[in-house]
C-alpha cells in the first residue's frame, strides 16, 4: 500500500526535476521579476509617509498639462496657448514642451480606465515615474545581456533598481521628465547597440523609435545625438568599421532625425543648430568610407587605389570644412546655446547667465554627493572598465564611452548624476559578474580536479591545467570562498545604503515639510497647499498673482490663478522685472506692481519654522537678475561687507525693500524661540533689524498657520479726495 | 610633363578598371545602384529648386530633401544585405531584407506625409 502510495508522489517529484537550462531560466525570471517588484517598491517611501501627491516644483507644470490633455484631448493640447501664465505675454505650451510624458500618462490613464479601473489622473502621475523604473531594470538586464552575459544583465538589473542616484528623479510623486527620460535612453542605446552587432533594418528601425521617444521626452536627447556619432567615430578610428556599423547608424540617423522633427519643440534643429551637427557629419564620413570601401573592393590594383584615395580623402575633407565654415560663419548654424555651452565651459554660466547659475542642481558635484549617490559602485566603475578591455568588442566599447562621458558631465553638474547612473550600473554589473564567475569556477574546479585526476593522461586539457593551478596554490578553494562572502557582503552593504538614503534623503515631497516636534512627535509643516487653496478660494478667478519664478507652476496647478513668472523662465527681462520689483522700496515697486495688474504677491518666509529654502535667502538672485537688466538696481547697495545682513547692521535699502517689508511684516511682535527677543529669525539666526513696518500699497491678506508663504492684496489707488 | 602624363594616366587607368569591375556585378544590385542613383539626382533637383525660389515653407523643402536621402540610404543597406559577397550578412536571407527595407519606407514615407505640411 505504502509503495503504491510513494509511487505518485515520486512521479510528481519527477515531473518538477528540470533540466538544467530550465532550472535556469526558472531562476532568471523569478530574479528578475522579484527585482521588477522591488525598483517599484522602494520608491513609494513617500507614498506610504505622507500621502499620494506631486512633488517639487516643475512635476506641477507636468501635472496641469496632463490634465489638460485628458480633459481636451491630443488635438487641443498640441495647440494650447496658455494665458494663464507669464501675464500679459502668455505661453505657447504646445510648443514649448516635451509631450512624451504627458503623452505617456494620459496613455495609461486611458488603457486603465478601458479596463474599468476608475482611477484619477493625479495617481497615475505619482505612479508613473516608478513604473518606468522597474522598466528601465528590465531593459538594463537585456543589454547586459547584450554586452557581456547573462550574469551581467542580472546584477545589472539588481543594481539599477535601487541605484539611489535614479531613485533621487523617480521617486513616486517626481512626476518630471527624467523619470521616463532615462528608460527611453537606455532603450534606445540597448537597441542601437543590438543593431550595430545584429546589422538588421528591424533593429535600427526599432533604435530610431527609441530615439523619438527621448526627443518627446526630455531635453538631454542631445547626449544621444553627440554620443552615438562619437561612438561612431571611435569605431571607424580603430578600424572597425563593418557593414553592420553602416546600416545600423544610417538606418537610425535618418529615421530618427525625421521622427525628432514632429516635436514642435525641436524643429528644425537637427540641421540647424551647432550641437547636432556632429551627427550630421558622422553621417557624411560614413558616406564617404562605404564608397571607399566599395571601390577598394572592386579595384584589384592597390596602387591605383591608393592615388583614388587621396584624391577622395583631399576633396571629402576639403568640401566638408569649407560646408562647416560656411554654415558657422554665416550664423545659420547656430553655436551651442547657453545650457549646453556651460557644460563644457563651466565658469561661463556664472558670468553670463544667472539664471542658469542660480538652480541648485546646476552646480558641481562634490564628491561626497558622489560617495551619496553610487557607494560601492565608485570603485566597481574602474574595475568594470578594466573587464571591458581585456574583452573589446563593439558593445563594450561603447558601454565604455558612455561611462567615460557621463561620468565627465556628471562632475560638471550635479544633475547629471542621474545619466551616468545607467552607465555606472552596467559597468559594475560586469566586474561583479566577472569576478563572481571566476571565483565560483575556482570553487567548482577543485572538485573536478580531484575526479579527473586519474585521467589526466586523456585530452581534457582544461581540467588538467585546473588540477594543476590547484596543486600549486592549495589555499585557493577557501580564498576563493572567502572573497565570495566578501563580495556579498559589500553587495548587501550596498542594498542598505541605498535603501536608507532613498529613505532619508530622496522621498522628501517638498510641499510638504516635516520636522521633529519638542518630544519627538512629528509635524508636518502643510503651508505651501494652505495658501493655494486660499488663493484658490477666496481671489476673484481672474486675479493676478506675482511671486518668485519658483511657485509659478504650483500656484497655477493649484491656486488656479494667474501668475507672472513662472519655473519656466523663457523670459529673463520678464523675470528680472519682478525681481527689480522686489528689491526696491515700497513706492517704485507699486508703479511696476501697478503696470503689471497685479492683484495679489506672494511671499515665503522661513523665519517662524526655521525653513531656510525662503525668499530672504534667495534674495541675492532677485537682486543679480534684476540688476542684470535694469541697472538702477546695484548689488553693493544691498551689502555690508559683502554679505546679506538682515539684522540691525543692514544696508538701509535691504532694510526698506519691498521683499523685507513682506516677509518681516508684523513679525517684530512675534516670539519665535523661547530666551530670544520678539522678532527673531530663526532661520538667518538674527533678530531683525527694522521691526516697526509699515505698508502703504498693500495690505495683509493671508498668512498661513506657520507664517511660511504670505500672501498680500494689491491696494487699488486712493480716491482723489 | 612625365608627372602630369602619369597622373592622367592613372586616372585613365582607375576609370577603366573601376569601369570593368562594375560591369562585372550581377543585375540585381545594378538595379538597386540605379535606384539609389535616381534618388540622389531627385534630391538635387529639389535643393537646385530651394536654392532658386528660396525655402519659406522648410518642413516642405526638409521632407521632400530627406525622403530622398532616406530611400537613397535604405536602398544601401539592402544592397548591402542582398550581395552575396558580404561575409557578415550570410545567414540573412534576401525576403527578410526586402521585408526590413519595405519596413523602414514604410516608416519613413508615413513621416514623409506627416511632416509635408
Amino acid at each position: 500500500m505504502a509503495a503504491v502510495a510513494n509511487m505518485p508522489v515520486s512521479d510528481l517529484l519527477k515531473s518538477f526535476k528540470l533540466k538544467t537550462k530550465q532550472q535556469e531560466l526558472l531562476i532568471r525570471v523569478s530574479i528578475l521579476c522579484l527585482v521588477y517588484i522591488l525598483a517599484f517598491i522602494t520608491r513609494l517611501f513617500s507614498v506610504l509617509r505622507y500621502e499620494s501627491m506631486i512633488h517639487e516644483f516643475d512635476p506641477y507644470f507636468n501635472y496641469r498639462t496632463t490634465l489638460y490633455l485628458t480633459q481636451n484631448g491630443f488635438y487641443d493640447f498640441w495647440n494650447w496657448f496658455d494665458y494663464e501664465s507669464w501675464y500679459p505675454l502668455g505661453r505657447i505650451v504646445g510648443g514649448t514642451l516635451y509631450p512624451g510624458l504627458m503623452v505617456t500618462a494620459a496613455l495609461i490613464y486611458r488603457i486603465l480606465h478601458f479596463l474599468r479601473f476608475a482611477v484619477h489622473i493625479r495617481e497615475v502621475c505619482v505612479l508613473t515615474a516608478p513604473f518606468f523604473a522597474s522598466n528601465t531594470t528590465l531593459v538594463a538586464y537585456f543589454f547586459g545581456k547584450e554586452i557581456w552575459d547573462t550574469g551581467a544583465g542580472l546584477v545589472a538589473a539588481i543594481l539599477i533598481a535601487v541605484c539611489p542616484g535614479y531613485i533621487s528623479r523617480s521617486v513616486a510623486g517626481s512626476y518630471d521628465n527624467e523619470g521616463v527620460a532615462i528608460f527611453a535612453l537606455l532603450f534606445t542605446f540597448y537597441l542601437f547597440v543590438k543593431a550595430v552587432n545584429t546589422g538588421s533594418l528591424a533593429w535600427s528601425l526599432a533604435s530610431a523609435f527609441g530615439y523619438f521617444y527621448m526627443v518627446s521626452a526630455w531635453g538631454g536627447y542631445v547626449f544621444i545625438i553627440n554620443l552615438i556619432p562619437l561612438y561612431v567615430l571611435v569605431l571607424l578610428i580603430t578600424g572597425r568599421y563593418s557593414m553592420r556599423l553602416y546600416v545600423a547608424y544610417n538606418c537610425m540617423y535618418v529615421l530618427g532625425m525625421l521622427l525628432a522633427m514632429q516635436i514642435r519643440f525641436v524643429g528644425f534643429q537637427h540641421v540647424q543648430s551647432g550641437e547636432h551637427m556632429a551627427a550630421m557629419g558622422v553621417f557624411f564620413l560614413m558616406q564617404v568610407f562605404y564608397f571607399l570601401d566599395w571601390v577598394k573592393h572592386m579595384l584589384s590594383d592597390t596602387k591605383l587605389f591608393q592615388a583614388f584615395l587621396r584624391i577622395t580623402v583631399t576633396c571629402a575633407v576639403t568640401v566638408g570644412t569649407i560646408a562647416l565654415g560656411l554654415g558657422m560663419l554665416s550664423g545659420y548654424i547656430s553655436p551651442w546655446t547657453g545650457r549646453f555651452y556651460s557644460l563644457l565651459d563651466p565658469t561661463y554660466a556664472k558670468d553670463h547667465i544667472p539664471i542658469i547659475a542660480s538652480v541648485s542642481e546646476h552646480q558641481p558635484t562634490a564628491w561626497s554627493s558622489f560617495m551619496f549617490d553610487f557607494h560601492i559602485l565608485l570603485f566597481l566603475f574602474p574595475a568594470g572598465l578594466y573587464f571591458c578591455f581585456k574583452r573589446l568588442s563593439d558593445a563594450t566599447i561603447f558601454i565604455v564611452m558612455y561611462g567615460l562621458t557621463s561620468m565627465y558631465f556628471a562632475g560638471v553638474m550635479v544633475r547629471l548624476i542621474l545619466v551616468a547612473t545607467p552607465a555606472v550600473c552596467l559597468i559594475s554589473a560586469i566586474a561583479v559578474s566577472a569576478t563572481v564567475k571566476n571565483l565560483t569556477v575556482l570553487l567548482r574546479s577543485k572538485n573536478k580536479g580531484v575526479q579527473t585526476g586519474s585521467t589526466k593522461g586523456s585530452g581534457s586539457s582544461k581540467a588538467s591545467s585546473k588540477a594543476l593551478l590547484d596543486q600549486s596554490q592549495p589555499f585557493q578553494k577557501n580564498g576563493a570562498i572567502a572573497l565570495l562572502f566578501g563580495a556579498f557582503y559589500l553587495l548587501s552593504k550596498y542594498a542598505t545604503h541605498c535603501t536608507w538614503v532613498t529613505s532619508e534623503a530622496y522621498s522628501s515631497p517638498s510641499i510638504v515639510l516635516a520636522a521633529r516636534g519638542a518630544h519627538g512627535s512629528r509635524v508636518i509643516f502643510d503651508d505651501y497647499r494652505e495658501a493655494y487653496f486660499w488663493l484658490r478660494q477666496n481671489t476673484p478667478p481672474d486675479a493676478k498673482v506675482m511671486s518668485w519664478w519658483d511657485y509659478g507652476y504650483q500656484i497655477t496647478a493649484m491656486g488656479n490663478r494667474t501668475v507672472i513668472v513662472d519655473n519656466n523662465t523663457w523670459n529673463n527681462t520678464h523675470i528680472a522685472t519682478v525681481g527689480r520689483a522686489m528689491s526696491s522700496y515700497e513706492d517704485e515697486a507699486i508703479e511696476i506692481m501697478r503696470s503689471l495688474d497685479v492683484d495679489y504677491v506672494l511671499v515665503v518666509f522661513g523665519g517662524v519654522t526655521g525653513y531656510s529654502s525662503d525668499d530672504i535667502n534667495k534674495f541675492l538672485w532677485m537682486v543679480r537678475i534684476g540688476g542684470g537688466v535694469f541697472p538702477v538696481i546695484k548689488e553693493p547697495d544691498y551689502l555690508v561687507n559683502g554679505e546679506y545682513r538682515v539684522d540691525k547692521g543692514a544696508a538701509p535699502k535691504m532694510l526698506n525693500c519691498l521683499m523685507y517689508k513682506l516677509c518681516y511684516y508684523r513679525f517684530g511682535e512675534m516670539l519665535t524661540e523661547y530666551g530670544k527677543p520678539p522678532g527673531y529669525d530663526r532661520a538667518r539666526g538674527v533678530e531683525i533689524g527694522n521691526k516697526d513696518i509699515k505698508l502703504e500699497h498693500l495690505e495683509e491678506a493671508f498668512t498661513t498657520s506657520n507664517w511660511i508663504v504670505r500672501i498680500y492684496k494689491v491696494k487699488p489707488p486712493n480716491n482723489r479726495w | 610633363m612625365a608627372r602630369e602624363k602619369s597622373s592622367k594616366d592613372n586616372a585613365q587607368a582607375l576609370f577603366h578598371s573601376l569601369r570593368s569591375a562594375y560591369a562585372a556585378t550581377p543585375v540585381n544590385l545594378k538595379i538597386i545602384d540605379l535606384y539609389v542613383g535616381f534618388a540622389i539626382f531627385t534630391a538635387l533637383i529639389q535643393v537646385v529648386y530651394m536654392a532658386s525660389v528660396g525655402s519659406f515653407p522648410f518642413n516642405s523643402f526638409l521632407s521632400g530633401v530627406l525622403s530622398c536621402v532616406g530611400t537613397a540610404v535604405l536602398a544601401v543597406c539592402l544592397r548591402i544585405q542582398v550581395n552575396k559577397e558580404n561575409k557578415e550578412f550570410k545567414d540573412l536571407p534576401p525576403e527578410r531584407a526586402f521585408a526590413d527595407f519595405v519596413l523602414c519606407n514604410l516608416v519613413l514615407h508615413l513621416v514623409i506625409m506627416n511632416f509635408l505640411g
